[in-house]
């Protein structure tokens, strides 16, 4: 084969693009081999090819989605957290004379991808998860506006996460930090296939989630049932709203600031070089201008989760209702106002700080207003600590330490010192961690019986708690010292050996929250092999307060048999106290969307294209483009994307319910 | 919704009677789309706006600019817009040939649109003023050439509906995709009036 045509084929890729001298990397390949080959060899065994291809793969119902989004976020949280793991590890022995396990060039991709798969593949996907496997149970429809759009949007997410994993195994990642900021980013300094994967997995991926975006918002719009006004949604469909017009409304300015920078590295156009009339600076406005309302993104929906939770569990009404509303909006529109707080220390100069220093201390006041709202909830009411309200109760603590740090560092003369240290990453793994992390656990164990029928093992839940909660505190607080005393974020050796208590305090503190990880794992196996005593069979297990705890656990694939037609807030409350009984005869045929597998296709040809770019092998990424349009278009000639149940389908299936669901009124 | 909320005895109705269907939302999604990508051209905008005048010591846009191809291309693509509303008026009229006429006029104006562009591209780029230039030429080069690039699907996607309606017919689906693309193929010519006002009409200024 002659040279030009192999460069063609191959592009950059070659054998040496496999780390086979470096031992973590190939006992990390050697395991994730053995273990694949053995999950691939049960699910052969099992037989579960088909149905997995025909049931879920090609699935359009949002509630099998939402389940593959949170499982792919779960798998994703393993890979962020061994990434974890190492850099504490790393931090705690790699002092004077010890230079650890993880030389430069590679502790920088760790927390490189620690920080992308964390922010773009664990809570994205978790936060997602649950905004489309309970908006449309909650306002009484039937499936999402855009059902393949979904599918697809879900397979582009995944595909997105591919190409992270892959990077781990053939070439590199990126050493850049998770916002790649330029010159660092761009071709003179990063010549290598890091920041491509880097670029073409976050452009996928977000075009899932732009699409989403758009999806969540229809459905909240047009899709509620009959007299669910605005003001009668749930709250966490009205945090989901609020996140989608985030999403829609920053995803473009990071798929567009990504492609400028592809630009600079594929076509040596000059938007961020340091010469040639390009600038920095503008990538690090813009990258911010999307990052910032991307933290509301991942926390709003969160807050929604607790505010379901706290009301549930306190046997009330939600305290305050139109303030949680008006709090989300305003959050919503302020967060567009606070971008430069990340880059305080960038020289804009003192009066354009304090503009953003004084925005920045704002948007902390919905906040607040929103934990006070959920203590007046709980106040005077019936608390019962399951597994749900114990974490509400450790992210009220958890959380609100972590944004009084976060007021701390909204003042540009302290950020000046802070800006960059270990007192920052305290700082966001506090909100993260206590809000959306325990927010997302929270939502696990709450809905958990209505998506599979059965509830989670409260005493493993409780474990993970404990564990993840002291796990947590022991972790960062040592941060937070260091981090007042000076010490930078992001090194892999330190001189100063009076700092390493604090990193060995830090590193048992990720050990204690590995426990928690693994009690979770035990939960889960623990609830599933003790199921049927853990069975669900009412479909309202908690005695909970909005629509979807009125369908069975879990609910048919039509949701509603009838539609519900809403009165009030708490809708499902409202019909128990009002003793409303759904009709057991005159079931309609129910119209529904087809499965298919084209999201699926059109969304692996992209990622392959994806990987062709990275590597430069145009031919490959010439055909895989073409292939992607036209599978797109070939998708548009298909007319015959619905179906319907018959109604005697649906009356068996309604009848079969077990027991009256409204026998379990709070 | 006709649905009623309370029964012919005053009581509360919870339960519709299966004849509940909910509302349309492709155009609202459509939309919200558009707005998406509205966004999108604005940080074009905006990081022209940023480097538009980094010339790094090469050619600016009273250099490069040739406002007679310009003017051309505006009056195309102004046109292109007329015909697809023609387009439009036809398919409210339920005229399957009227459509495909129009839209077949409409496709030419676009491509007509493209090849001018194309052209004026290669020229840049054969002076020695390509998008690697400079900060202003790229800035310039991926401002326009995205537009550039929307039309050119754009185009894909009228081609591609021709096909369907001369298939199917004015059917409910494609009618729906007619109007989506109608809001697409308009917003593509108001993206243009900004590009030629701040870009072309401004850059040639000293």
């Amino acid at each position: 084969m002659s040279p030009e045509l192999s460069q063609l084929i191959f592009g950059r890729l070659s054998l040496e693009a496999i780390p086979y001298h470096e031992p973590i990397l190939v006992a990390t390949f050697a395991m994730v081999a053995l273990g694949g080959l053995v999950v691939l060899a049960l699910m052969t065994k099992f037989k579960v090819w088909g149905p997995l291809w025909r049931d879920w793969i090609c699935s359009i119902d949002h509630k099998k989605i939402g389940i593959m989004y949170i499982v792919m976020g779960l798998i994703m949280l393993l890979r962020g957290f061994a990434d974890a793991v190492m850099m504490r590890a790393q931090q705690a022995i790699a002092f004077g004379d010890n230079a650890g396990f993880l030389p430069p060039h590679h502790y920088d991709q760790v927390f490189t991808a620690h920080g992308v798969i964390m922010i773009f593949f664990v809570a994205m996907p978790l936060v997602t998860g649950f905004m489309n496997y309970v908006v449309p149970l909650q306002i009484g429809a039937r499936d999402v506006a855009f059902p393949f759009l979904n599918n697809f949007s879900f397979w582009m997410t995944a595909g997105g996460a591919g190409l992270v994993m892959v990077s781990l195994f053939i070439g590199e990642f990126a050493k850049t930090g998770w916002l790649a900021y330029p010159p660092l980013s761009g071709l003179l300094q990063s010549p290598d296939v890091g920041v491509d994967y880097y670029l073409w997995s976050l452009q996928i991926a977000g075009i899932g989630t732009t699409l989403s975006g758009i999806n969540l918002i229809a459905t909240i719009i047009k899709m509620r049932a009959p007299g669910m006004t605005m003001m009668k949604m749930p709250v966490f469909t009205w945090t989901s709203l609020c996140t989608n017009v985030l999403i829609v409304a920053s995803f473009p300015v990071l798929a567009a600031t990504l492609a400028l920078l592809t630009a600079d590295r594929y076509l040596g156009t000059n938007f961020f070089t340091n010469d040639m009339g390009g600038n920095p600076m503008l990538y690090v406005n813009l990258i911010w201008i999307w990052g910032h309302p991307e933290v509301y993104i991942l926390v709003l929906p969160v807050f929604g989760i607790f505010s379901e939770v706290v009301s549930t569990f306190s046997g009330k009404k939600l305290f305050g209702y139109a303030s949680m509303v008006y709090a989300t909006v305003v959050i919503t529109i302020l967060s567009y106002l606070v971008w430069l707080h990340h880059f305080f220390t960038m020289g804009s100069g003192a009066s354009v700080n304090s503009f953003f220093g004084i925005t920045t201390m704002i948007i902390s006041i919905p906040t607040g207003a929103k934990i006070f709202n959920w203590l007046f909830t709980m106040y005077r009411g019936r608390i019962k600590f399951e597994v749900p309200m114990l974490w509400t109760v450790g992210f009220i603590i958890t959380f609100a330490v972590g944004g009084m740090t976060g007021v701390l560092l909204a003042v540009p003369a302290a950020d000046f010192v802070l800006h960059n240290s270990l007192f920052l990453i305290a700082h966001f793994h506090n909100v993260i961690i206590g809000g959306v992390v325990f927010g997302l656990f929270a939502g696990i164990n709450f809905w958990f019986p209505k998506a599979f029928g059965y509830r989670l093992d409260a005493f493993w839940g409780k474990v993970s708690f404990w564990c993840w909660f002291i796990g947590f505190w022991v972790a960062f607080t040592p941060l937070y010292v260091l981090g007042l005393m000076g010490v930078t974020r992001r090194m892999n050796h330190f001189d100063d050996p009076s700092l390493q208590i604090w990193f060995q305090i830090a590193a048992l503190g990720a050990g204690i929250v590995a426990l928690g990880i693994g009690a979770f794992g035990v939960q889960l196996l623990v609830s599933y092999l003790r199921r049927d005593q853990l069975r669900d069979t009412t479909g309202d297990v908690w005695g909970a307060r909005t629509l979807e705890w009125s369908t069975s656990s879990p609910p048919p694939d039509y949701n509603f048999a009838f539609t519900p037609i809403v009165h009030d807030n708490d809708a499902w409350t409202d019909m128990k106290q009002r003793g409303a009984k759904q009709p057991m005869t005159g079931f309609k045929a129910i119209h529904m969307p087809k499965n298919t597998a084209a999201g699926f296709i059109i969304a692996m040809l992209a990622t392959g294209t994806g990987f062709a770019l990275i590597w430069h092998m145009w031919l490959f990424a010439g055909l895989g483009f073409v292939a992607t349009i036209a599978s797109a278009i070939f998708h548009t000639f298909n007319y015959d994307r619905d179906y319907y149940i018959p109604a005697d389908e649906v009356a068996r299936t309604e009848h079969a319910r077990d027991g009256n669901s409204l026998a379990s009124a709070a | 919704m006709a649905i009623a909320s309370t029964n012919a005895n005053g009581a509360p109705v919870f339960y519709d009677n299966g004849d509940h269907h909910p509302q349309q939302g492709t155009l609202l999604g459509f939309w919200l789309y558009l707005m998406s990508d509205c966004l999108m051209f604005a940080v074009l905008f905006a990081v022209y706006a940023v480097l538009g005048r980094s010339y790094a010591a090469g050619p600016s846009g009273a250099d490069l600019f040739d406002l007679p191809i310009v003017a051309t291309n505006t009056a195309l693509l102004l046109l292109s817009s007329i015909t697809y509303g023609f387009a439009m008026i036809a398919m409210q009229k339920n005229s399957k040939a009227g459509v495909l006429g129009w839209l077949a006029i409409t496709g030419l104006f676009g491509l007509g649109f493209l090849s001018l562009e194309l052209t004026e591209f290669a020229h840049l780029i054969h002076e020695g003023a390509g998008p690697w230039r400079s900060g202003f030429l790229s800035a310039f080069f991926t401002l326009v050439g995205t537009h550039g690039l929307h039309v050119t699907f754009g185009s894909i996607w009228l081609v591609t509906l021709m096909f369907q309606v001369g298939k199917l017919g004015l059917t409910h689906e494609n009618k729906r995709r007619l109007m989506c693309l109608s809001m697409f193929w308009h917003f593509l010519d108001l993206v243009w009036i900004g590009v030629f006002t701040f870009v072309y009409l401004m850059g040639v200024l000293p």
